[in-house]
């Protein structure tokens, strides 16, 4: 058979059949005739490989009839006579002897393998629970000598995290009590009960959604600077340089970022309360109740209890986002992936605490009857 | 353009006067070269003047303010579509870090480029991609992620890729930078086998004068004050013979 200029033949002599190949065998007909000559090769009863006939070979091709030779189970290999067909089949095979086929990854079990996600399971909670402690200490150390701040520091991440997000803020707030308003008013309304909507969202944005929207903001903004920040700092070995100078990276790069993020949080979650309120007083004076009423209705059912509940949640969020952000960060690998995964982990990872921690705190608050 | 290298086809990268500038800045102008059919022709020079980007051109990445760069007779900044396919097939790159994608182990990476321009079959593109990798001495890295292989690595790992598809023409850029002397030799030692068995010919941008003497056959000088070629030739000529005093100071290593 003729593919391009490379031509596959078979010959009959006195050992057995044998797999003629001539012409010109370069990268696009060795693409072609790849499956068709292993095929051949590997069918019973050849006793050679001829490749005398061949006008050109590339290593594409060299490749080939080795491989075709190994598939018949390392027949004879007749070499090109051209001399620069035969330099290239002697410098793959060269190639090849130079990297065999690396063998197959041990074959794993099931229970071998869920006892291996186990293990990686424990390892990582280890990891976690030890920086955890270490950032304990390292407050506590703080704690007894405040002046270690570094004060500049924290200003910039209070900065960074708590004024630069006001605008988002204010915005997401905003339209987080149009929308419970708007929600809550189609049911409501089949009742006749347009007039307890502001107790319904008061409540529901000043004991869950502020905090929780809040968190969701830093989450993606602050959280994941600092796991990229961070991540950055260790890729360019900026942390080891201050480990070496003998400055503890804690108290230095991590304790202002936790700080600033547990500081900003009930702010943050104040003006998500206060803007979704507005949002609301503006979806209900649309339905015709006027702006007396509402105030008076938040007076009598919202309590301060529910603002207070709401920001001190916001403030434990906060504290988990820093510590999740900045945990990502520090144990960034190398890599050009690095950088993103960590800022990825931080984000994904501060969410789901998050989101577990609100529903600790809703069965401690129904247990506490707060 | 096509087909005025076929005019000689010995000569396999011709530069016409190449200029290169940003804005009022000239970086470079009046650069003009040919190398020829298995050569490894060296472009040299101090930081700064230009190496990088003249290469860039040459490969069809940047286009030059003026002049032309022809490679195999084209002009691949000019090409489009299955023409520039075909002509990227025949040159290959190894860049000064490797830049090999960090996803993909260092087989697949070399497997790509044939992924791209042939029809090879899967197992084919591995075992062809095996062979290159054993090739530069990389037998044993074959399903090692780019992160876990040290700079040297890296280097043999890019032009393994580069060789994939049995190119015309390799270029270099820096394959020396960052490499301690000994890997450093034994990366001029793997680009001269490759040159000597395979007739590549190469095109590397370097600084490293030990690598510019023991493999260059060729050179020409780019100077960031004079802004373009100040020498040409056989470098070791040049370190002996040549009078210019900024080529002299390159070659034995004096201040400026």
């Amino acid at each position: 058979m003729r593919v391009g200029e490379a031509e596959l033949a078979e010959r009959q002599e006195a050992g057995g059949r044998v797999l003629v190949v001539s012409g010109r065998l370069d990268v696009h007909a060795a693409a072609s005739l790849w499956r068709q000559m292993l095929a051949a090769a590997r069918r019973p009863g050849l006793c050679a490989l001829d490749a005398r006939g061949l006008s050109a070979l590339d290593s594409a091709g060299a490749v080939l009839l080795i491989e075709a030779q190994r598939a018949a189970g390392g027949i004879a290999l007749i070499p090109p006579e051209l001399p620069s067909a035969r330099a290239a089949l002697e410098r793959m095979a060269r190639g090849l002897r130079a990297a065999p086929l690396p063998p197959p990854p041990p074959a794993v079990g099931p229970i071998t393998r869920i006892g291996l996600f186990a293990l990686g399971v424990l390892a990582a909670a280890a990891r976690r629970i030890t920086f955890l402690g270490e950032v304990t200490l390292a407050a506590l150390a703080l704690a007894r000598r405040p002046w270690g701040l570094r004060r500049q520091e924290l200003l910039r991440h209070l900065e960074e995290a708590g004024t630069r997000a006001f605008g988002l803020c204010v915005l997401l707030g905003t339209l987080l009590g149009i929308i419970l308003a708007f929600q809550s008013s189609i049911p409501m309304r089949k009742f006749g009960a347009e007039l307890f909507i502001p107790q319904l969202v008061g409540i529901a944005l000043l004991r869950e959604l502020g905090a929780l929207m809040a968190a969701i903001i830093l989450a993606g903004r602050s959280g994941s600077a600092f796991a990229a920040e961070l991540g950055t700092m260790r890729v360019n070995e900026e942390i080891d340089a201050l480990t070496t100078m003998g400055i503890d990276p804690l108290p230095w790069l991590i304790l202002p970022r936790i700080l600033a993020a547990m500081l900003v949080m009930p702010v943050l979650a104040l003006v998500v309360n206060l803007t979704g309120l507005v949002g609301m007083g503006v979806v209900m004076g649309g339905l015709g109740v006027p702006a007396g009423l509402v105030i008076a209705q938040l007076q009598q059912w919202v309590e301060v209890k529910d603002l207070l509940g709401g920001l001190f949640k916001a403030a434990m969020f906060g504290l988990v986002i820093g510590i999740i952000g900045c945990r990502c960060g520090m144990r960034a690998g190398g890599g050009p992936r690095a950088v993103g995964d960590a800022a990825t982990a931080a984000v994904v990872g501060s969410i789901v605490a998050v989101v577990m921690m609100d529903g600790l705190f809703a069965l401690l608050f129904f247990r506490l009857g707060w | 353009m096509a087909g005025e290298g076929a005019a000689d086809p010995e000569i396999l990268v011709e530069a016409q006067g190449i200029a290169m500038r940003f804005g009022e800045q000239t970086l470079f102008e009046g650069v003009s070269f040919t190398v020829r059919r298995g050569e490894i022709f060296v472009i040299l020079g101090a930081s700064g003047c230009g190496k990088s980007t003249l290469l860039k051109i040459l490969i069809g990445l940047y286009p030059p303010s003026s002049g032309r760069a022809l490679v195999l007779g084209e002009e691949l900044c000019r090409l489009t579509g299955r023409r520039r396919l075909a002509a990227l097939s025949r040159i290959g790159v190894m860049w000064q870090q490797g830049a090999l994608l960090g996803s993909l182990d260092v087989l697949s990476n070399v497997a790509l480029p044939m992924e791209q321009h042939t029809a090879l079959p899967p197992e084919a593109r591995e075992a062809i991609a095996r062979a290159k990798l054993g090739l530069v001495g990389l037998g044993d890295a074959l399903r090692k992620l780019p992160a876990e292989l040290s700079g040297g690595m890296l280097k043999r790992a890019g032009i393994a890729r580069a060789l994939a598809l049995d190119p015309e023409v390799l270029f270099l850029d820096e394959p020396g930078a960052g490499l301690d002397p000994v890997t450093s030799a034994g990366l001029d030692r793997l680009i001269l086998t490759l040159a000597r068995e395979s007739g590549t010919t190469f095109v590397v941008v370097t600084h490293e004068l030990a690598s510019i003497l023991a493999i260059g056959d060729r050179c020409v000088m780019l100077d960031r004050q004079a802004r373009g070629i100040i020498a040409q030739g056989d470098p070791r000529r040049l370190r002996e013979e040549c009078d210019i005093p900024a080529v002299r100071a390159f070659f034995r290593r004096e201040a400026a």
